[in-house]
């Protein structure tokens, strides 16, 4: 038998391997921070600068012509509240059906398959990608009203990004739903129609609103499909036919000319813009708590 | 049966024909939605090919190959964008790669207390959800001047390389891969996480159980297990960066020159896009529909891979 050393049994530091095990870990937490850091000095910078900026006139102004100081933000950020709802109002519905049904009518099957593979194409899809079809499809067209740039052609092209987030967090919610309640809905007779909307889906909305308050988030600062959709405007919004200013395409437009109160302004978007995001995450996060319980 | 039962109770009710309709009504409506997916990507698909139709048969493959960008003698070619594409997207890449794994693994491990971990992952996903504007705006004035006297010793030191032979002069090549990087970060590490830790603590615990070390286990046990997830993440991102527009057009410097060294200003498709697409037309729409088809066909042919490869990587355990 053979018999074994007393110090084989403890930890020996200078073991090469011990030595490789500490240099890994110590490699892995440098880029632990490493990939933390950025986050911290952007949100700081943002926070603050852009913080700093915040006031009452500036949220509620429009944007001085350029080279004169003062003015505010007012337009963009009521143009992103409508770019984006107007995004939500034709992805959500078409989102949740699609997803209705993938997960309750034909969960296999070649149409399903097509449309799965589909939303993943679309998921992968560049959002710039989404605003040159809209803009081939809409503005080139002048389809509506002989508009050529309009909000509804920036929320449409919002939409098509929106729209394979909300189809994928709707079929994995709604099969996520027990099959007894289900069953339990039809035991007492009622229709299909009546088991999806009164139970199936009830069941499945804290998920469903988590991803959807996701997408509308990750809609909410989207700039390329908006840049030639929407297009800018330095005044308040006027309906949903004329170019629309959005704080994203502010930040954009403004971050690159080269007055200082522009720039100032492309920080103050920033921020409110960061704030908006953040607290829709936090919101997210909120929501998605109810669905695990 | 007890005595009292009360046959009519359970007679046979039909459905009333309203309640037929509404169900099938609806089943017909969620159909329609459904295939609401299949029209937009064919959409994308006609609307693109439809605008480069012109662009295409003027140039042909040499479109690919050309790099000069000529509106007023209305001569395209888009090597330069598609270069930039492919670089940047690569070298961004090169760097998120190591540093998201290595996160993904301090994260996943008992390095630290658990609370530390989870408001770190809760950190590095919110990062996630920055618009790639801010990160645009944050690069120009913050990252990029910060760098600068950086990149200005790399000119000086390795000057004699190509890909270091220019001087640095504000937005260019290599502040756009390091946007990238941030912009690419959170989605390798948080799916590298969630492989991670779908890997069975038997595994674990029988590495160690062997008498391996933690990182002999990392290494040679748990790294195998999760690495389907992790390289369709790595796809994915990959795919991610191929089309990242904002920040990129904000610090790449948007020259449709040539140039091999990564402190000079490049272009990729997406900036281009971004750049021109608002003030041109005729042909120069139509070459910017052919660029865009590039684009598209670049990442779909990505994000393809990248489900083939989850799929065949899988490991069965």
């Amino acid at each position: 038998m053979t018999s074994f050393s007393r110090g084989s049994l403890t930890l020996q530091p200078s073991l090469a391997r011990n030595r490789w095990n500490l240099l890994l870990t110590l490699t892995a937490g440098l880029f632990t921070a490493l990939a933390v850091l950025p986050l911290i000095v952007v949100i700081a910078y943002v926070l603050l600068k852009g913080g700093s900026l915040i006031t009452l006139q500036l949220l509620t102004a429009l944007p001085p012509p350029p080279g004169l100081d003062g003015g505010g933000i007012g337009n963009a950020i009521l143009g992103t509240l409508i770019v984006t709802l107007v995004a939500a109002l034709i992805a959500v519905p078409v989102g949740v059906g699609a997803g209705v049904y993938l997960a309750e009518f034909a969960s296999a099957g070649w149409f399903a398959r097509f449309v799965r593979f589909g939303t993943n194409v679309l998921a992968g899809v560049p959002s710039i990608i989404c605003g040159v079809f809209v803009y081939g499809l809409i503005v080139s067209t002048r389809l509506f009203f002989n508009q050529s740039y309009s909000a509804l052609a920036g929320g449409i092209a919002l939409a098509v990004l929106m729209l394979p987030t909300v189809i994928k967090t709707t079929d994995e919610a709604l099969k996520l739903v027990p099959q007894e309640l289900r069953w339990g809905a039809m035991g007492v007779g009622a229709s299909r129609f009546i088991t999806i909307t009164r139970v199936t889906l009830p069941a499945a909305f804290s998920s469903i609103a988590t991803g959807v308050v996701l997408a509308v988030a990750r809609a909410a600062g989207e700039t390329a499909p908006l840049i030639f959709t929407a297009l800018f405007s330095p005044f308040w919004p006027e309906g949903l036919f004329n170019p629309i200013a959005s704080m994203s395409v502010l930040i954009y437009n403004f971050a690159i000319m080269p007055y200082e109160a522009q720039i100032a302004l492309a920080w103050a978007s920033s921020f409110v813009l960061v704030v908006m995001i953040l607290l829709a995450n936090l919101l997210a996060r909120w929501l998605g708590r109810f669905s695990s319980t | 049966m007890a005595a009292g039962a009360r046959p009519e109770l359970f007679s046979q009710r039909r459905r009333p024909p309203w309640e037929l309709l509404i169900d099938r009504g609806f089943q017909k409506l969620a159909v329609v939605l459904a295939s609401v997916v299949g029209l937009v990507l064919i959409g994308i698909l006609f609307t693109v090919l439809g605008g480069a139709r012109e662009a295409i048969t003027r140039f042909g493959l040499g479109f690919l190959t050309t790099s000069n960008w000529d509106p007023i003698g209305e001569h395209y070619g888009a090597f330069t964008a598609i270069y930039g594409t492919v670089v940047s997207s690569l070298l961004a890449l090169a760097i998120a790669v190591p540093l998201g794994v290595g996160t993904a693994i301090f994260l996943t491990e008992n390095f630290i207390p658990l609370p530390v971990r989870q408001v770190l992952g809760l950190m590095v996903e919110l990062l996630a959800a920055i618009p790639s504007v801010v990160l645009g705006l944050w690069g120009i004035f913050v990252m990029e001047p910060f760098l600068r006297p950086g990149l200005m010793g790399l000119h000086q030191l390795l000057g004699w390389l190509p890909f270091f032979s220019t001087t640095p002069l504000g937005p260019g090549m290599a502040p756009a891969v390091l946007i990238l990087v941030v912009m690419i970060l959170p989605i390798i590490t948080a799916i590298s996480r969630d492989s991670l830790q779908q890997v069975p603590l038997a595994l674990r615990q029988a590495a160690y159980g062997v008498g391996t070390t933690r990182w002999g286990a990392i290494v040679h046990v748990i790294l195998p297990a999760a690495i389907s997830g992790i390289t369709g993440g790595v796809m994915l991102a990959l795919g991610r960066a191929m089309g990242e527009t904002m920040a990129v057009t904000m610090l790449i410097g948007n020259s449709n020159n040539f140039s091999l060294s990564l402190l000079a200003p490049a272009n990729t498709i997406s900036s281009m896009l971004a750049n021109q697409f608002g003030e041109a037309d005729g042909l120069q729409v139509s070459a910017l529909m052919y660029a865009a088809l590039v684009l598209m066909l670049l990442t779909l042919v990505v994000n393809l891979l990248a489900q083939v490869i989850v799929r065949r990587l899988s490991l069965k355990y």
